[in-house]
């Protein structure tokens, strides 16, 4: 009985004592959150080790929202976010005695896209807001066939489903409370938005430029009626015509200090924004 | 010294066959610790029966209903799809096939149970969702009812190598008895042997449903995820489980949400539980007969 115990709890304990020594001496970074910022954040990472091989920094993606709850639960040192810390979740960070500190280290525009068939080229955000809230429910109401509009989002775990919802369906208005239509379809990767609109000639999604392909149609979009349709290229990102975009924020326990401060200031490096620009996001502007 | 090793080994095996109840109870504690929280901030009837779930809006709706109708829906489809066939196989690998095709019909079955949900799931999403949305004409194929066909193979080889041992242990005198009484062999099949081993069969449907209920990783790539109240088999869904694999990443440990899902825990809990213990009943039927 007491054998049967003690084995696992001791090769436990050595074991997590084992990996507290690894994080002591050669620092290693665990970095969480945001999909959308995993590939950006990733070739970071890579560099970074290059230059100082040392180091070790673990990527993985999850959510923003899953970034976010693990460093506040204290199980990544790094958060990476695609939208605003809740005032809710600071407020959950307190009594840890952890205050997040928010660094912003690019811009992503978010693409709107269609089927290739689909004729439908460009929209208002009224109409987007029309289309995901299930008011919009058939093409041809916004000049496109007699064909049921499929609407798919991503699952609420992520930066940019909280994004979309706030500043598209609701139209960057707090006291508005429309929702997504129930019957939006829920998938759990940009990757799998992009599948299906690609196969499927009903469909309108959402995700990072940085997904665009020959196998899916950008749709430009037009902040209202009067104003001027914009594609989501880089450009229209920059000089604020295309109207959906976000920032891409790093959070750090407090202000960062030793290898986390070196990691972050690598990011905001002109090195670091090249390889924002690289990887099809927008650098913040200096 | 031989009795002293003997004591220390029964010692050991009762130690690890209390020490799965014993997990069995702590893991149903720790569910309603941390899912009964959640009725502070919303009642449970507005939870159970509540048609919208939009968790992380400000304030909160959590209402599970979708996705109870969600889980059962998928459910009941598998159990239609699976239950024919996989007892119609049961009789065949049991009184009809020759030796050799029963050994590669069991074999064969075996390696279906082995293949990863995951991987069934992937499989759907490649071929099984196009071919729903072009047979029915729909806007997408990601529905129910591509989750209860793909389902529907997942609870086959419970539902096969369960019904199939019920039947094989049935009396040798039973079949013989009818058929010397001038019964055909289907008629022995349909009148003698089917009764005769119903407790066993339920049991093993009952197995089979219990293992779709509880399955996550191929509904959550296959049914499309909608939280809405399903009006058809056609129509995307989703499920209990789905809900909870898809958001617990997002839900900040001690929010309303975190609770929330710990309380959807606590729902499938009781559902696996209620098919579980009807399937138990059932075997024991059987053995006090």
């Amino acid at each position: 009985m007491f054998k049967q115990i003690m084995i696992p709890l001791v090769s436990l304990a050595l074991a997590s004592s084992c990996y507290a020594a690894k994080n002591k001496n050669s620092s290693s970074i665990q970095i969480k959150g945001s999909d959308t910022m995993v590939n950006l954040v990733q070739s970071w990472a890579e560099k970074y080790m290059e230059k100082n091989p040392s180091d070790f920094i673990a990527v993985t993606g999850g959510g923003s929202g899953t970034g976010l709850s693990s460093l506040i639960s204290g199980t990544c040192d790094i958060a990476m976010s695609s939208r605003n810390i809740k005032e809710k979740e600071i407020a959950l960070a307190k009594p840890k005695g952890i205050v997040p500190f928010e660094l912003q280290v690019g811009l992503d525009g978010l693409a709107v896209v269609v089927n290739p068939s689909n004729p439908v080229d460009k929209l208002t955000l009224g109409q987007l807001s029309g289309i995901f809230t299930g008011k919009i429910g058939n093409w041809k109401e916004v000049g496109g066939h007699d064909l049921e509009i499929v609407l798919l989002s991503r699952e609420v775990n992520s930066g940019t489903h909280v994004y979309f919802k706030e500043h598209v369906i609701r139209k960057n208005d707090p006291a508005n409370k429309d929702e997504f239509s129930p019957k939006a379809l829920m998938l759990s990767s940009s990757q799998a938005i992009a599948d299906e609109v690609a196969s499927n000639p009903g469909a309108i999604g959402y995700y990072g430029m940085g997904y665009i392909s020959l196998k899916h149609k950008p749709v430009s979009i037009a902040a209202n009626e009067k104003s001027e349709y914009a594609a989501p290229i880089i450009e229209n990102v920059l000089n604020g015509k295309y109207p959906i975009s976000r920032p891409l924020f790093l959070y750090t326990k407090g202000e960062p200090s030793g290898p986390v401060k070196k990691f972050v200031d690598f990011a905001l490096s002109k090195e670091g924004q090249e390889i924002v620009l690289a990887t099809d996001f927008v650098p913040v502007s200096k | 010294m031989r009795k002293i090793k003997e004591t220390i080994i029964e010692k050991l095996i009762l130690a690890s066959g209390l020490a799965s109840i014993f997990f069995v109870v702590l893991i149903f504690l720790f569910l309603i610790k941390e899912g009964l929280a959640v009725f502070q901030s919303v009642t449970p009837g507005a939870f159970l029966f509540g048609k919208s779930w939009y968790p992380i809006s400000e304030p909160a709706q959590l209402g599970i209903l979708p996705l109870i109708l969600g889980s059962l829906l998928v459910t009941l489809g598998a159990a239609v799809i699976s239950i024919p066939i996989g007892v119609g196989a049961a009789i065949y690998i049991a009184e009809i096939a020759p030796a050799r095709i029963k050994d590669i019909l069991k074999s064969g079955i075996e390696l279906l149970a082995a293949i990863p949900s995951v991987v069934l799931g992937f499989i759907g999403m490649v071929t099984l969702v196009p071919l729903v949305k072009s047979l029915f004409h729909l806007p997408t194929g990601l529905t129910a009812l591509s989750g209860s066909i793909m389902l529907a193979f997942m609870a086959m080889p419970t539902i096969v190598s369960i019904a199939e041992d019920a039947l094989y242990s049935i009396p040798k005198n039973y079949k013989e008895g009818a058929l010397a009484l001038g019964a055909t062999h289907w008629q022995a099949i349909w009148r003698v042997m089917l009764p005769a081993a119903s407790s066993g069969i339920l049991a093993a449907i009952m197995l089979g449903i219990g293992r779709v209920i509880g399955e996550t990783m191929a509904v959550m790539m296959i049914t499309g995820n909608a939280a809405v109240i399903p009006q058809s088999i056609l129509v995307p869904v989703r499920t209990l489980t789905a809900t909870i694999a898809a958001e617990m990443g997002e839900a900040v440990v001690g929010s309303e949400h975190y609770f929330a899902l710990f309380a959807v825990g606590i729902v499938l809990f009781v559902i696996s539980f209620g098919i579980n213990v009807t399937a138990d009943l059932f075997l024991h039927e059987k053995q006090s007969k």
